[in-house]
């Protein structure tokens, strides 16, 4: 059968998003960020709300999220794009708006203006992208960085009493009563991405309700930095990553899932 | 036509922002400053005009929101005092980069770390030469009564969507505390979301329509090719401020043969020195930049040939003397005079200054 054939109408499965320019992604082979942008662009393209939304991305490997997402955005300082969203949401109540940061960015430079935006319950949607290193300067140690973990700045591995602990913020927001939904997904086989999308969608209908914030961390992948194959890494996050970050949702209808 | 109230300057440039329809205050804590806060949360705008107004965590947090409410192409406006306009920094130079309007006052006090509360002008380098990092301007005025702390806010916002340029209005504890009489103007609407998409739609991010590809609101470009391309456009807007929109003030400089130069609580006092100087027949005249970027370059350029001296009267260890120099092109006697970290010159003590210069003294530094 002739190719031709096949390329039809009726036999399209799978389309990109009209929300995705066709701008060819400066990500690294593998790496989650891309994964997680197209679930996020397709989720607002389901729900029509490519006129609504305004998306800030802060410094990090996603800075230049804007080269891809197909939507107004804002480029923002490192660790400032909660910010920045309220700004927008206080002035614009009536639009969507979501922010897309990295672990470096939301939890250490950034830990006041996340707690504080969570704390007053903005009505925006956050999407913590948890790789568990500093992506975009070369592979550094950030707050989420495991216990024995190597990078740059911690070539040895992570020592807890030099270094501190790893930060787990998310569980840490969701203790805040300005929090409606807080969940942990990842995107690395197709069922999580359903599930990551899944959550995706929840937060944007809270916001939509006006709710309160809504907060959804993908644990990552960070193949560079992490100086491991696309696969092994994916393997090494399974391995390491899940069983520190359980994946999940956190806090459900403004309750913490599974408090005591 | 307007109000007239008695307020002090801090009030009066809160109460100009609901009046002038600014729709977004955000702010933290600091004195000789904290009444524009307090003052808002009392009058209650979002009431009166819609205008949010919100208490930040930090003045971090506060000049991203203005960033990001300033890229939704809403009136925007913070206030600090010095600690906190450093803080501001960062945030000001990815406004100015990525082309924003707002208005951002500073109520200065005595430096440097955390100084004093008292009255300062010594943030003057800060204010004009950029402030944070990068080739930036801002479009700098400076408040020399309470009535021009509330006349500056919507003279500010003009000059800040004229340029899509952050203007700061660079003030003192001194003009922020004190009381005058000021006469408010009529209340103007706020912008409806239509009139801003009409003036803003090609640049503000306000939702992506069919009609037009996505903004981006970024100060960001990797290419340092394109980054030199943006950086000569915004000179080209510097350049532009400098030929339209310089203000100053002469007072009694047409016989003068020496001047004072001051601005914002100096020019005050030194308006009172140029009184008892006159009474003793010296002819002084007081030159007040009231733009202090754009530098009134020109204008005190041609006093070169017609005064002898010119005395520089700022409470700093002399900053302002240094854009005096160069517009006179080191070719009169410039001299520097004030008391700094929080002290404040009497009219006395300048005259004095005036006279030492005259007298072929030099007041040192
Ligand atoms: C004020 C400031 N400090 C430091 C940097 C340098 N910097 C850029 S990205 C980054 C870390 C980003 O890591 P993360 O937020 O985890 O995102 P990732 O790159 O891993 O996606 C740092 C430290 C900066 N741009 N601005
Ligand atoms: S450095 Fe890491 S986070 Fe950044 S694009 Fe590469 S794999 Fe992704």
């Amino acid at each position: 059968m002739d190719v031709k054939e096949i390329i039809k109408d009726e036999n399209l499965v799978y389309k990109k998003t009209s929300l995705m320019t066709s701008n060819v992604l400066s990500y690294c082979p593998g790496c989650g960020h891309g994964t997680a942008h197209r679930i996020i662009m397709e989720t607002l393209d389901e729900m029509g709300l490519q006129s609504q939304t305004i998306g800030v991305a802060p410094v990090g490997c996603s800075v230049l999220a804007y080269d891809f997402m197909n939507i107004d955005m804002i480029q923002a300082a490192h660790g400032r794009a909660p910010a920045v969203a309220t700004g927008v949401k206080r002035t614009r109540p009536d639009k969507f708006v979501f922010t897309y940061q990295g672990d470096g960015d939301l939890a250490a430079i950034g830990t006041a203006e996340t707690i504080h935006a969570c704390n007053r319950g903005e009505n925006i949607t956050i999407v913590f992208i948890n790789n568990g290193i500093y992506g975009m300067t070369g592979g550094q140690m950030a707050p989420t960085t495991l216990e024995g973990m190597k990078t740059a700045t911690s070539p040895y591995g992570r020592n807890l009493r030099s270094m501190g602990n790893p930060l787990k913020i998310t569980e840490l927001i969701a203790q805040l009563p300005g929090t409606y939904y807080v969940s942990r997904q990842a995107v690395h086989t197709p069922s999580a991405v359903r599930k990551a999308k899944k959550a995706i969608r929840l937060a944007f209908e809270i916001q939509k309700e006006n709710k309160g914030l809504s907060f959804v961390e993908i644990v990552s992948n960070c193949n560079s930095g992490w100086k491991l194959p696309p696969v092994k890494a994916n393997q090494w996050m399974v391995d390491n990553m899940f069983p520190f970050y359980p994946l999940g949702d956190i806090k459900v209808d403004g309750q913490l899932v599974n408090a005591q | 036509m307007g109000e007239l109230k008695l307020m002090k300057g801090n009030e009066a440039i809160a109460e100009a922002a609901i009046r002038a329809g600014v729709d977004a205050y955000f702010g933290y804590p600091i004195t000789p400053q904290s009444e524009v806060l307090e003052y808002l949360m009392q009058e209650q705008p979002e009431e009166r005009t819609g205008m949010v107004v919100l208490q930040a965590e930090s003045e971090l947090a506060a000049i991203n929101m203005v960033y990001g409410a300033a890229s939704t192409g809403k009136k925007v406006m913070t206030t600090s005092s010095s600690p906190g306009i450093s803080l501001y920094q960062e945030g000001i130079s990815y406004i100015a980069g990525a082309e924003l309007p707002c208005v951002i006052a500073n109520v200065v006090r005595g430096g440097p770390g955390l100084g004093t509360i008292q009255p300062s002008q010594a943030d003057y380098f800060q204010a004009t030469k950029g402030g944070g990092h990068g080739d930036y301007k801002l479009y700098v005025l400076a408040p020399a009564s309470v009535q021009e702390m509330a006349d500056f806010v919507e003279d500010g916002f003009n000059i800040a969507y004229k340029y899509r340029n952050p203007v700061m209005i660079l003030t003192d504890g001194m003009i922020g505390q004190m009381m005058e009489k000021v006469e408010l103007k009529d209340q103007k609407p706020r912008w409806t979301d239509e009139e801003i998409k009409k003036m803003s739609d090609s640049w503000a991010t306000i939702g992506k329509g069919n009609h037009r590809e996505r903004n981006i609101i970024t100060s960001l470009d990797l290419d340092s090719a394109k980054q030199e391309k943006h950086n000569h456009h915004l000179q080209k807007k510097y350049r532009q401020m400098e030929e339209e929109d310089v203000r100053f003030e002469e007072i009694n400089c047409d016989d003068a043969d020496y001047l004072i130069v001051a601005y914002g609580s100096s020019s005050r006092i030194a308006m009172k020195t140029l009184n008892l100087a006159r009474a003793k027949g010296i002819r002084v005249g007081l030159f007040r930049p009231i733009t202090l970027y754009p530098f009134p370059m020109k204008a005190l350029n041609k006093y070169i040939g017609q005064v002898k001296g010119i005395l520089s009267v700022e409470m700093s260890a002399g900053q302002l003397i240094e854009d005096i120099m160069l517009a006179v092109e080191c070719k009169i006697n410039v001299q520097h005079f004030g008391r700094y970290g929080g002290m404040i010159h009497s009219p006395d003590e300048v005259l004095q200054a005036l006279e030492t210069l005259i007298n072929g003294g030099n007041n040192g530094r």
